[in-house]
């Protein structure tokens, strides 16, 4: 038995190399590039913040604010739809539960284009309602929903009943062990379900160039435009605004999740001792 | 009920006697007035004080009978889980104060019976009372009672200060700080003075509640860990933070579902000790689940033992292990020997061939019994020696540290022996039995009884089966409802369930001697008795046969039943 021949020991890490690979080529050096595009003249090839200066007319700012106000309203309408469902989902037992949870997600192995087509046919052709914002909003509700549920469900459907039962013991009532106990606990799992619906929903265009109406453009609209017009810089600089923005809302999130997260430090920090 | 009777007539003989002893004070200071006259207003005064005195002793009186009063009732509860009775029809109260332990083996009810308790489950049928107050369908959260969970089920949310104060928050503020808030509030005047009244509660709450909570954690003795996180803390501490969080509410009685299980046994002993002293303490009422029989004799005034969802027996720790009520309380409870006997006459006993001494009375002539014997009990002579009763041989014999535990063997009994005294392996000894040493007990069942079903004339349907019974011409006919009785040692066990009539699982098996009683649990929820010379053990799935010429029928006649409806 000679060592030499097994000179070369494979690490789980190891493991991790196709994808860093692939994710250098698809994210990071794209990404490199996006800032690139973003900071410099399309013809000098020069340092420039000529790109950015769209921004500086309103119309550019109602546009983002049309998107985030979208993206919100989905967010909040799907979190305000898959609670309730998720608690009542967790209430039913386990084989019937499997088979209504796969009803739910179901959706989401259709390609969402599909989708998002169906619904423009049964409200056009079949309820003869136009195309416009709340269209837009529906299909974007509908597209995104599956997102919201999963998360929040996964995580009321592992929490141990004992909490509740602790909580009415000391003399919380149903509504107050809500609010004390069970929403505080589902935290993590609301924060992850908005990542997923806020993200894509804001930077979404192909649902409202299906569904909504053409008085007004979402921000994916516009950054969809300037690379479809070839003037890849200026869309770089918007996409690179977008990109700051979503960072943004993630570090956001991330400090919500903190403050329950019983293992970060904020809540240890007190003069006193006890 | 008798021994809430029990209760009130020990206090009410207490009274009674303070009355004398008072009547007898009053007669003396009359003989004193009659004697000094010139210290009339001074006796006079005498006669007032010690009235007073009767009256205070009247209240002593009376709060000690309501000290021994039970604070818990449990009348008749029966409790059903998808079709398997898990309490039955079970009464029970709970003194007042008391360290009452709940005791029995997994499955036994033990913990659903503290549940229902709780408010977690409500009974099938029955009634709950706590402080004479039924509780049946009331809420957990509108109970004065708070648990100890079992894995503890600390709010991971919240450190261990938030977690204490939980049950504070939501309960209101006590009187005396209720009124200083209404003074404040009079003394404010002006636009801002519902703010300030408001800022003031706040303040006041906040200290009341951080008093209350630093007190509960030098309980436990964890004070400075009030602002760590749960899921730093040991299994231990976090124990100590549930307990903690339970009495700071101050409920009138704590409960606790196997509060200890989770801990390794230096902890739990340590705990042990803590909470007795937590108990002394605070002087609330404590309801202990455990199946841990030293957990139980080391902690308790009181010990339920439940099997099968029926108490089988009631006592103190002493009375449990002394005396236990049967031989399921006897083989659950320490190690011990237990046996069949006849009882010949009232003191005199015979088991394995020999008359014996005993302390018990009030058995039938010849009435076969049950007997333990616990291994200290008994004593180990040379052979040849005058001293000891039944002459037996060493099988083993192994050093346990304070004493030897060796099995002997006599007449093909194997006595489980601790002693001081060594008795080397293969040798032959003498057995001495004292008479406080032998335990007699009336035996559980003598006989299976069973309401049956005749789907023929000459076939019987129970416990789920249907049997073939040598029955007499034109005794029964089809649909008559019958007693079923059978003896234990008519039942043949099979190892193959379709053997059988019927299947069914060992839930218990007892080595008495020459044979094993062993207790079988139907699918129709019913208990058999065997008595067989094969071992079973626990949880085995047997088939069960019973030949046609020893079952034995009884016609149940309609008359009869509602005679026992009466008597009820």
């Amino acid at each position: 038995m000679t060592k030499s021949k097994h000179s070369y020991h494979f690490k789980k890490s190891h493991f991790a190399f196709p994808y860093t690979i692939i994710s250098i080529i698809f994210v990071i050096v794209p990404l490199l590039i996006l800032v690139y595009y973003a900071f410099t003249d399309k013809y000098t090839g020069g340092f420039t913040l000529n790109n950015f200066s769209m921004f500086g007319e309103g119309s550019l700012w109602i546009t983002l604010g049309i998107s985030f106000l979208m993206a919100f309203l989905t967010t909040l309408i799907c979190f305000l739809l898959a609670y309730p469902l998720a608690i009542a989902l967790c209430k039913i037992n386990a084989n019937r539960r499997f088979i209504l949870v796969m009803i739910f997600v179901l959706p989401m192995w259709i390609n969402s284009l599909l989708r998002i087509y169906s619904v423009k046919l049964l409200f056009n052709d079949f309820l003869l309602i136009d195309r416009g914002f709340f269209l837009s909003l529906i299909g974007m509700v509908y597209d995104f929903f599956p997102f919201m549920l999963l998360p929040i469900y996964t995580i009321l459907s592992q929490m141990n009943n004992s909490y509740f039962e602790a909580s009415t013991d000391l003399g919380a009532n149903p509504y107050k062990t809500f609010m004390k106990v069970k929403l505080p606990l589902s935290i993590p799992g609301i924060v992850s379900g908005v990542l997923m619906v806020f993200m894509p929903a804001v930077s979404t265009f192909a649902i409202n160039d299906i569904l909504g109406s053409s008085q007004y453009w979402l921000f994916g609209n516009e950054i969809y435009f300037w690379f479809q017009k070839g003037l890849y810089n200026i869309g770089s600089a918007f996409a690179f605004i977008m990109l700051v923005l979503i960072l943004i809302s993630v570090a956001i999130s991330s400090a919500l999740n903190k403050i329950v997260d019983p293992r970060s430090k904020s809540l240890k920090s007190r003069g006193e001792t006890l | 009920m008798a021994e809430k009777t029990k209760v009130k007539e020990e206090a009410i003989s207490e009274n009674k006697k303070t009355k004398k002893e008072n009547k007898n004070l009053v007669n003396k200071n009359l003989n004193k007035s009659k004697s000094l006259t010139t210290n009339n207003i001074d006796t006079k005064n005498n006669i007032i004080t010690s009235q007073k005195e009767n009256i205070e002793n009247n209240e002593e009186v009376k709060d000690k009978a309501k000290k021994l009063d039970s604070i818990i009732k449990i009348k008749n509860v029966t409790k059903v889980f998808d079709g398997i009775t898990v309490i039955d029809d079970l009464t029970l109260s709970i003194k007042r104060g008391k360290f009452v332990t709940l005791l029995g083996a997994s499955g036994c009810g033990k913990t659903t019976l503290l549940r229902m308790i709780a408010g977690f489950e409500t009974p099938t049928t029955g009634t709950i009372y706590i402080e004479e107050q039924e509780v049946t369908d009331i809420p957990p959260y509108k109970r004065p009672v708070n648990t100890v969970f079992q894995k503890y089920a600390l709010f991971p949310h919240l450190n261990v200060f938030k977690n204490i104060a939980f049950g504070l928050k939501l309960k209101g503020l006590p009187e005396d700080l209720k009124k200083d808030i209404e003074k404040y509030k009079q003394e404010q005047k002006g636009l801002l003075s519902f703010f300030k009244v408001k800022n003031y509660a706040r303040k006041l709450k906040n200290s009341y509640i951080l008093e209350k909570v630093k007190k509960a954690l030098k309980m436990v003795n964890l004070e400075g860990y009030g602002y760590r996180n749960i899921n730093t803390l040991s299994g231990g501490q976090q124990q100590r933070v549930a307990i903690a969080r339970a009495i700071v509410c101050e409920p009138k009685v704590l409960l606790l579902d196997e509060p200890l299980g989770a801990l390794d046994l230096k902890m739990r002993k340590e705990m042990q000790i803590e909470l007795m002293n937590i108990h002394k303490n605070l002087g609330i009422t404590f309801v202990y689940v455990t199946h841990d029989q030293e957990e139980a004799l080391t902690m308790s005034d009181e010990i339920v033992v439940l099997n099968d969802g029926v108490i089988q027996q009631i006592g103190t720790p002493k009375k449990i292990y002394d005396e236990p009520a049967n031989a399921f309380v006897a083989d659950f409870i320490g190690q011990s020997n237990i046996l069949t006997g006849t009882m010949v006459k009232d003191f005199t006993l015979k088991f394995l061939g020999t008359t014996f001494e005993c302390l018990d009375k009030g058995f039938d002539k010849n009435e076969p019994v049950d007997i333990v014997i616990r291994p200290e009990d008994i004593e180990v002579y040379p052979e040849g020696s005058t001293k000891g009763q039944l002459e037996g041989k060493v099988i083993s014999s192994c050093f346990k540290g304070t004493f030897f535990q060796m099995e002997i063997e006599t007449q093909g009994y194997e006595f489980t022996v601790q002693s001081t005294v060594e008795a080397k392996q293969n040798t032959k000894v003498k057995l001495g039995f004292t008479p406080n040493g032998i335990h007699v007990m009336r035996k559980l069942r003598s006989i299976n009884e069973f309401v049956g079903r005749m789907t023929s004339p000459t076939t019987v349907e129970f416990c789920g089966g249907e049997w073939e019974v040598e029955t007499k011409e034109n005794e029964f006919e089809k649909g008559d409802e019958v007693k079923v009785k059978v003896g234990f040692r008519d039942i043949e066990l099979m190892d193959d369930e379709n053997d059988g009539v019927i299947g069914a699982n060992v839930t218990q098996s007892l080595y008495k001697g020459e044979y094993n009683q062993v207790q079988i649990y139907t699918d129709t929820d019913e208990d058999f008795y065997v008595v067989t010379t094969d071992e079973w053990d626990m949880n085995d799935r047997v088939g069960v046969k019973i030949k046609p010429n020893a079952i034995i029928l009884e016609k149940i006649i309609e008359e009869v039943e509602d005679e026992t409806k009466e008597d009820d």
